[in-house]
């Protein structure tokens, strides 16, 4: 830089000022431009309703329930062995997004819990609560764009690409299941 | 701008020369809107709706501030503050149904003034951008009306805003960080219903300087006009006013006729009742259905089922919707003709009739259920659509022969006889493309 200097005194001089401005003020700009950005994404409050805990002693074999963590809904339901025996038959390679009846429920057979947000564009599937339709593969409907779920909350027709996801859960007694 | 024979403007009073000098505010309407600009006079009623728009526009900038004064933009009051907009506000529920209604009206005279530009070339040059801002404008109105639909917070309101962030969902690895970024948290929640308010007030205002550079952009050629052909000379146009703001008054009052009409009637006819149900984040409505202008792009959202080239259904739906509306800012160089109008372009016109079918059946398959037969009828449609655009357009534009077109405007108005005496040099210009 120095002998380019000396070299030609006055050009690069000038350049070497006009692009470190240049770039000193694109820097500071996007700088000053992330704040603004980033006041957009989930606030303090929102993120730190990261855990529910959920009485499930109520819960009957082939029923499910409703409830709420971070503001989305979650299927807590418990399956027949009927349907499990049913589930078991069906070849995983098939499936859309190939998961097991064991991977379905990592923390206690015969206990699903999954999102009630279709991953197709989020709405929340029929079939949790009493007398819904459970769509043609006997699980859950989702109505807004006809995506059929399995007893196990596994996509097997419609737009959605995945199946329903399994939030991180725990089993903290027998009769309480604690998620997040 | 515009043309050389166009009137000048000559300020009279010692006032109007004294503020002429200073700020010639007089001078840019006289020349923009006045007598200062020649406009073709053939121009037919469709070329009315592009005012018509402006005028939408400024009725929703100024119901909508008054309904912010009432509104609170809050999910555990919002709904409740609508209601009180309709029942104790006064004149209130009047006002809340002209911008309502006010967004219909809107959209249907943007999409008659879309199919206008389509059937009569407006697109083609020198005209490009005129139309690529009208397509920015088209954009704007959406994402502008979606906002609003959202803030009652009703059913329809809470399960189109989750439905509508989670297309960026579909978005490889970032997807779901940008949705979370939309609607500030897990799930549309407080922070969307703010952020949306904001943006709903401050986008209308965005418009309002698009159209004014549309406006600008347009004024440079000067209008299209149903022959599709260039101005020649002075016989060729009328000046705008008082010519053709006496022909915009008779259809602003056809339109003011039929926007009250409705909104004192039957004002809830293009709404969705659902949305007269709060917000229930947990329980979705049997069926969601956007409001009707946005329903064809919703039926092209819908229509891919099924993993193409290892990319997912999902994001199969949402690159085609969005790519159905970007796709219009190509339209001046996919079609390459060099005629114009559909007058004379026998068998563009038979597929620009197809296309309006087209959308029409996109639109009705978007208010059904997905089920068959809906569904393969919505994907034959959504085929079409592109094809159209990508395939049909351009062959079209290749292999046509156009009919003959007129010498002038003026001919096309005056008939043939009285354009040969006006028009003296050889007749019968052929419409084949310039070598
Ligand atoms: S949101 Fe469930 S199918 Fe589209």
């Amino acid at each position: 830089m120095a002998d380019a200097q000396t070299a030609q005194p006055d050009i690069p001089r000038r350049d070497f000022l006009y692009i470190a401005t240049g770039a000193f003020g694109a820097v500071g700009t996007a700088a000053a431009l992330w704040p603004f950005i980033n006041q957009m994404n989930p606030a303090a409050n929102v993120r730190a309703l990261a855990k529910t805990e959920v009485d499930v002693s109520a819960i009957e074999e082939g029923m499910a329930i409703k409830t709420i963590w971070q503001s989305k809904p979650v299927f807590v339901k418990r399956l027949t062995a009927a349907e499990i025996a049913e589930a078991e038959k069906v070849d995983v390679a098939t499936l859309r997004d190939k998961q097991t009846v064991a991977e379905r429920m990592p923390v206690k057979r015969g206990w699903l819990v999954n999102l009630g947000v279709c991953t197709h564009l989020g709405c929340v599937p029929l079939g949790a609560g009493q007398g819904e339709p459970k769509g043609d593969y006997g699980g859950f409907f989702c109505p807004c764009h006809g995506s059929h779920y399995d007893p196990l909350g596994r996509i097997r027709r419609g737009p959605a690409p995945l199946n329903l996801e399994i939030p991180p859960y725990t089993f903290k007694s027998d009769t309480v299941i604690e998620i997040g | 701008m515009s043309f050389p024979w166009a009137e000048q403007y000559e300020p009279k009073s010692p006032f109007m020369k004294w503020l002429d000098s200073r700020l010639p505010l007089p001078r840019l309407v006289f020349n923009a809107v006045g007598p200062g600009y020649p406009v073709p006079r053939n121009l037919n009623f469709f070329y009315n709706f592009g005012v018509l728009a402006g005028f939408a526009l400024l009725v929703q900038i100024i119901t909508g501030i008054v309904l912010a004064m009432h509104y609170s933009a809050h999910i555990d009051t919002a709904f409740a503050s609508i209601e009180h907009i309709m029942r104790d506000v006064n004149q209130g529920w009047l006002i809340r149904y002209l911008h309502m209604n006010g967004a219909s009206f809107f959209f249907i005279v943007v999409y008659v003034h879309i199919f206008r530009g389509l059937y009569y070339g407006s697109y083609k040059a020198p005209r490009e951008i005129v139309w690529m801002l009208g397509v920015v404008i088209l954009l704007l109105m959406m994402a502008t009306a979606f906002m609003g639909y959202v803030l009652p917070w009703g059913q329809m309101s809470f399960w189109g805003a989750q439905v509508i962030t989670s297309l960026f969902s579909a978005i490889p690895l970032v997807g779901e960080p940008i949705r979370q970024w939309l609607v500030g948290g897990f799930a549309p929640d407080n922070a969307t219903i703010t952020r949306f308010f904001s943006l709903h007030y401050v986008l209308p205002f965005v418009i309002l300087g698009v159209v004014i550079l549309k406006v600008w952009a347009l004024h440079i050629p000067g209008s299209t006009n149903p022959t599709g052909i260039d101005v020649k000379g002075p016989q060729d146009t009328l000046p705008f006013h008082p010519y053709f703001t006496a022909k915009d008054f008779f259809t602003l009052t056809l339109y003011l006729i039929a926007f009250v009409a409705v909104s004192f009637f039957i004002p809830n006819a293009l709404g969705h009742p659902d949305n007269y149900i709060p917000a229930n984040p947990l329980s979705t409505p049997e069926h969601i259905v956007p409001e009707w202008y946005l329903l064809p792009f919703y039926a092209i959202l819908r229509a891919f089922t099924v993993d193409l080239l290892f990319v997912p259904a999902k994001l199969w739906g949402v690159i085609a919707m969005f790519a159905s509306i970007l796709l219009l800012l190509f339209l001046p160089w996919l079609d390459t003709s060099r005629v114009r109008s559909a007058n004379y372009r026998p068998v563009y016109r038979i597929f620009f009739w197809l296309l309006v079918v087209d959308v029409l059946v996109l639109g009705y398959v978007g208010a059904m259920p997905a089920e068959e037969p809906y569904v393969r009828i919505g994907q034959l449609a959504t085929m079409y659509y592109f094809a159209h655009f990508l395939i049909i357009l351009p062959i079209v534009s290749a292999v046509e022969k156009p009919l003959p077109l007129p010498n002038s405007i003026a001919e096309a108005v005056l008939g043939k006889s009285a354009a040969q005496v006006a028009a003296a040099p050889s007749g019968g210009v052929v419409a084949q493309p310039a070598e």
